[in-house]
């Protein structure tokens, strides 16, 4: 469906997730984290930027691997992004809600 | 004469063995199998144990019985791949060429994982379930429990048989229901999930159920150790969950054996392609059952559907055709409610679990997604199937390797109902 994010026009599935990297930029992450009750540091666009990469390299996010990173460890995950901190971070950042294996 | 050599003699290599042996003979074929143990398991008894449902007789057989005698059954710990050199290295230090390699090691628990897991309390108020060991002393425990906390805990995904947890919580349940016990058990259900299951259908008819039987659900908790002093759950953001009788799932992974080769994920898992079941890193190597990281469920009846078409698939690739892209993700699960019903499940990658009937539409005799006694009926023929019809690789009639759509009610919506993100 069709939403209006900071001025953007973007589409976002049924749980707010873009549906389209393209349409992701800087101000759209703002608005999002806002709503999730998050001021993005440069900290947290370091995470952010960590994860987009990941997924352009079609690599399967989570906790697990986040903890393995280096650019982040599983506890300051958390206090960045204290709520289901995965699929906060995701979604500000404008990709896919990883799917955990059945 | 070439080598066809099965890692692994579990549910999925024991499958392949027999499938394989009617087509690869000798003397242009040597088909071997390996395994380190003595016993072969059927896993899913392992649910049933700690309530003295099943006994181990029920459950543990020799390997031998299901290995057909054409097939070499080596029974020795494997050391190591090596891939390029199209080898294996036994733990003795003997080494095997393979023309063709099937990987069925499997996964298991790493309770190490998690700190505090395997600590004091181990086995005195911590226990798991998914190991033989692990479910006889549970079963101990529980004979004698005065009743308390009892937390039901999942580590991390992904685990086998994802639907097992629950079912432990249900059986729990009934089983305290029985002795006469229930309001003496509090019983929480605690998943790493944002819910009780990963697909929306599937997870609102098993709340529904958790409620229905009074068993608190605590979701999206991410365990960072386990208390042994204070016994209590603590996760990373902090949530602290208290018990007097933890039964979790650690962390599933892949066999050592795969990092030691450099073949797996950070889990050990073979990276493996999830239509043909080729390994991605080796075009002569195939992977089936828990072992692989495709994206299915890790139960031994996707292995089944998996070993039907790895056969073929094996038998093109030997005769230098395409391969088929062939697995749909295809699982069917029974999931035990207590009280002697079950519901049941049928799923694929792309396909999430629905009501109707199965496997014939509008007939059954099962019914999809709603508790019945006929689903019970046949959780338990399940272990008959298992031990006489699975392993030894008999098709099951009217059941076919990818799934069918019919007789499942399907949304016809097109789906995308979403909500709306609050407008600036
Ligand atoms: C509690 C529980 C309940 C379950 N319930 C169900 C259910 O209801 N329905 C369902 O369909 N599935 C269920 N499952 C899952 C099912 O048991 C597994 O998915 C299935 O057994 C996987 O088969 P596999 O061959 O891949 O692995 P396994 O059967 O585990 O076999 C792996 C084999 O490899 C051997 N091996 C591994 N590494 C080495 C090595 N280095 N050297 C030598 N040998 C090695 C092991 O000894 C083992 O015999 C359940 C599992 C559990 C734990």
């Amino acid at each position: 469906m069709e939403t209006i994010i900071n001025g953007f026009s973007i589409t976002v599935n049924e749980e707010g997730y873009l549906t389209d990297f393209s349409q992701w930029n800087e101000q759209v992450a703002e608005k999002l984290a806002t709503d999730a009750s998050i001021e993005l540091t440069p900290r947290h666009w370091e995470v952010l930027k960590y994860l987009q990469d990941e997924h352009m390299k079609q690599a399967a996010l989570s906790i697990r691997r986040i903890g393995k990173s280096g650019v982040v460890d599983i506890k300051e995950f958390y206090q960045l992004f204290p709520v289901a901190p995965l699929k906060t971070a995701t979604k500000i950042c404008g990709i896919p809600k990883p799917a955990s294996c059945i | 004469m070439k080598n066809l050599v099965i890692l692994g003699a579990g549910t999925a290599g024991t499958m392949m063995a027999n499938h394989l042996n009617h087509h690869l003979k000798q003397p242009e074929w040597q088909i071997t199998i390996i395994d380190e143990r003595e016993a072969h398991h059927y896993q899913p008894g392992y649910l049933f144990l700690p309530f003295d449902i099943y006994s181990p007789e029920d459950i543990v057989k020799t390997i031998e019985e299901f290995i057909p005698k054409n097939v070499e059954l080596i029974k020795s710990k494997i050391d190591r791949i090596s891939p390029n050199e199209n080898k294996i290295e036994l733990a003795g230090g003997k080494e095997l060429p393979y023309d063709i390699l099937i990987i069925a090691t499997g996964a298991k628990i790493a309770p190490e994982e998690t700190e505090g897991m395997k600590g004091s309390e181990w086995q005195k108020s911590v226990f798991d379930f998914y190991s033989f060991e692990g479910s006889l002393a549970l079963r101990n425990k529980l004979r004698e429990w005065e009743g308390g906390k009892l937390v039901v805990h999942i580590t991390e995904m992904p685990i086998k048989c994802p639907v097992a947890p629950l079912e432990f919580a249900f059986l729990a349940d009934s089983f305290f229901k029985h002795k006469n016990m229930r309001d003496k058990v509090e019983i929480t259900y605690v998943t790493p999930l944002s819910g009780a299951f990963t697909k929306p259908k599937a997870t609102e008819a098993l709340e529904h159920l958790l409620e229905e039987k009074n068993i608190n659900i605590e979701s999206d908790f991410a365990i960072e150790r386990v208390d042994n002093e204070n016994k209590e759950i603590v996760d990373y953001g902090g949530k602290v969950i208290p018990f007097d009788l933890l039964v979790t799932v650690p962390t599933n992974k892949g066999d050592e054996l795969l990092e030691r080769s450099g073949m797996g994920d950070d889990l050990n898992y073979v990276p493996t392609n999830k239509a043909t079941l080729q390994s991605k890193g080796y075009e002569n190597v195939f992977v089936l059952g828990d072992a692989s990281n495709i994206p299915a469920s890790k139960a031994g009846s996707v292995a089944h559907f998996e070993a039907e078409i790895l056969t073929e698939n094996i038998l093109r690739f030997i005769h230098g055709e395409p391969l088929k892209e062939e697995f749909d993700g295809h699982a069917n699960c029974f999931i035990e409610t207590g009280n002697s019903k079950a519901l049941l499940i049928d799923f694929n990658y792309t396909h999430e679990p629905v009501e109707g009937t199965f496997p014939f539409p509008g007939l059954g005799p099962l019914r999809l997604l709603k508790e019945s006694r006929m689903n019970h009926m046949g959780k338990l023929a399940f272990r008959w199937i298992y031990w006489n019809m699975l392993l030894k690789g008999t098709h099951i009639p009217f059941v076919s390797a990818t799934m069918s759509e019919s007789g499942k009610h399907y949304d016809k919506k097109t789906t995308n109902q979403s909500t709306l993100i609050n407008q600036l």
